[in-house]
């Protein structure tokens, strides 16, 4: 019988820090804060860690990590790449060495100053060759032209409208403004607000955008057997997949047959393969905001609806409590916090531990995804 | 808790490139790409092709994706083709696009290679500054062709419109 990763593992522990524009602690410091919070949420210590897995872009390595918290020998480590795009591997890397027993106790974290640090798309030394030779000189300079284009083009062939993508900032703003944590907390956004902000990258408006944000999260995964003696109740790892499609370019996926078919796509056919469900009985969703386009073009990625629907799906409250698909119910990265959609992770756990502050009764499964339009990844979580 | 040392915010525009912080940034080729580059400045439009199954591919890499030779070849097209996609950015933005802003990126599908979509800017004429056409002009479907401009010691393709 092939090895599976099916409910062989499950997310025990979740911890984080404050989030705010600008938090005086080193990225080293937070990250070990927000460990050892996870550690101590799970009940297990911190001596028994044997796994880590992060992004390459995190800064602190496992070195410091594991010598500051206290680790054990370690056994397992692994970075993936793509900036957010890593977010649920980190979970998904974690969960297959504890099934296969190269580990048994897995952190995997995130920590930023995004906030107060420098925006990555300033650096023009490290981003100008490939494949920036091809776009970066005519001015497609940050992350938001360069999805603002993808944008663009859906809304034409679409006939997808700016009120669409109002209808997915006003949904993750209106759970931040339930959540105390959330950067946005007593911050409420209206239509007009939206309408009348200042552009980013036309079509891309500033709510169009994510926060920029100083914090830290991180979980802890062990094995299903050691889950059940740990605090709370375990939240298992159903599947986990990562994509990369064929002929795919990363964010400036301008040069195949179909750029509006992401990475989603080829994570979305891995992840349902392996899964009990499908799209249908999801009950709430912590889908990858880095820009509100890619909500639409994720629901599409990831089954919720048809190819070209995903706008249409947004309307009527469907992505609001109590609608089709509750969607970032702290308020994702556009209005919780911005760490690289590790906060996304943790709301997973929170909604079937049942402890969100925007919680879906009985919500039994969950979908994370990472970030759509860079090579991706999406982890099924259920109770 | 121990203060660590906080990280400054960046500096303005750290520019360790060839061009200066006030010019546009200029491509940086890679092995692959020199040669389209180097057809530009002949004023030349050309792309990679595959010299065994004669297939375009962009951006330019060592194999062909569908044959996997490594014999390749760079073929002229005919620089025409249509907007498929544009942007307009504003602020923020690295202080010599920030001077032109809101200007246009656009995405040019070729007539040639409808897969292949370049990137770039629609201008008024050839070395005219990336905001010098009226922003209801710009369409998706528009047909431009291509023109060449220096800049920063290089050059780069510009699109026009076809119905100015």
């Amino acid at each position: 019988m092939a090895a599976t990763l099916k409910d062989a593992t499950a997310i025990v522990g979740i911890g984080q820090t404050a989030f705010a524009k600008r938090l005086p602690q080193s990225e080293k410091e937070l990250a070990c804060r927000a460990i050892l919070a996870a550690l101590a949420d799970a009940g297990i210590d911190p001596g028994e860690v044997d796994a880590f897995s992060s992004y390459t872009m995190e800064e602190t390595d496992e070195v410091e990590v594991a010598k500051a918290i206290g680790a054990g020998d370690v056994t397992f480590f692994s970075r993936i790449g793509y900036g957010g795009g890593g977010s649920c591997a980190t979970v998904g890397h974690l969960a297959a060495a504890v099934a296969t027993g190269q580990a048994t106790v897995g952190v995997a974290w995130r920590s930023r100053k995004r906030g107060s640090g420098p925006r990555p798309w300033k650096n023009t030394a490290v981003q100008l060759p490939t494949p920036g030779q091809w776009t970066r000189p005519f001015g497609l300079l940050r992350p938001a032209d360069e999805i603002g284009m993808l944008a663009r083009r859906y809304m034409h062939e679409y006939g997808a409208t700016r009120d669409h993508l109002f209808n997915v900032a006003m949904a993750c703003r209106n759970r931040a403004n339930e959540n105390p944590a959330a950067m946005m907390y007593e911050r409420p956004l209206t239509r007009e607000m939206y309408m009348t902000s200042r552009m980013i990258s036309d079509p891309l408006c500033l709510f169009d955008n994510c926060l920029e944000t100083d914090g830290a999260l991180a979980c802890v995964i062990v094995s299903a057997e050691r889950a059940r003696d740990c605090r709370h109740k375990p939240v298992y790892v159903h599947s986990a997949a990562q994509g990369l499609p064929s002929q795919h370019h990363g964010m400036v996926n301008y040069w195949n047959d179909d750029p509006l078919s992401g990475p989603a796509w080829t994570a979305a056919r891995h992840l349902w393969k392996q899964a009990d469900f499908g799209p249908q009985d999801v009950d709430v969703a912590q889908i990858y905001d880095a820009f509100t386009p890619l909500i639409p073009l994720s629901l599409e990625g990831y089954g919720f609806c048809g190819r070209g629907e995903g706008a249409a799906f947004t309307e009527g409250g469907s992505l609001e409590l109590g609608g089709r698909l509750p969607i970032n119910t702290g308020g994702g990265g556009l209005s919780e916090a911005y760490v690289h959609g590790f906060n996304l992770i943790n709301e997973g756990v929170k909604q079937l531990r049942g402890v969100s502050t925007a919680q879906v009764p009985d919500a039994a499964t969950c979908l994370v995804t990472a970030g759509e339009g860079v090579p991706t990844s999406a982890i099924l979580l259920r109770s | 808790m121990t203060t660590a040392p906080d990280k400054s915010p960046a500096p303005a525009a750290p520019d360790t490139s060839a061009a200066s912080a006030d010019a546009l940034l200029v491509p940086v080729p890679d092995e692959d790409g020199a040669p389209f580059w180097e057809y530009a400045a002949r004023g030349e439009l050309r792309v990679q092709a595959c010299t065994a199954c004669g297939r375009l591919r962009f951006p330019p890499r060592p194999c062909c994706p569908h044959c996997r030779s490594f014999d390749s070849e760079w073929r002229r097209m005919s620089g025409r083709g249509r907007i498929w996609s544009y942007v307009r950015p504003h602020p923020p933005l690295l202080p010599a696009y920030a001077a032109q802003a809101p200007y246009n990126v656009i995405l040019v599908e070729l007539a040639d290679a409808p897969h292949i979509r370049l990137a770039g800017n629609l201008v008024a004429c050839a070395d005219a500054p990336l905001d010098s056409v009226d922003t209801t002009r710009l369409r998706i479907g528009a047909r431009v062709h291509v023109a060449f401009t220096e800049t920063g010691g290089m050059t780069v393709p510009r699109w026009i419109l076809e119905k100015p």
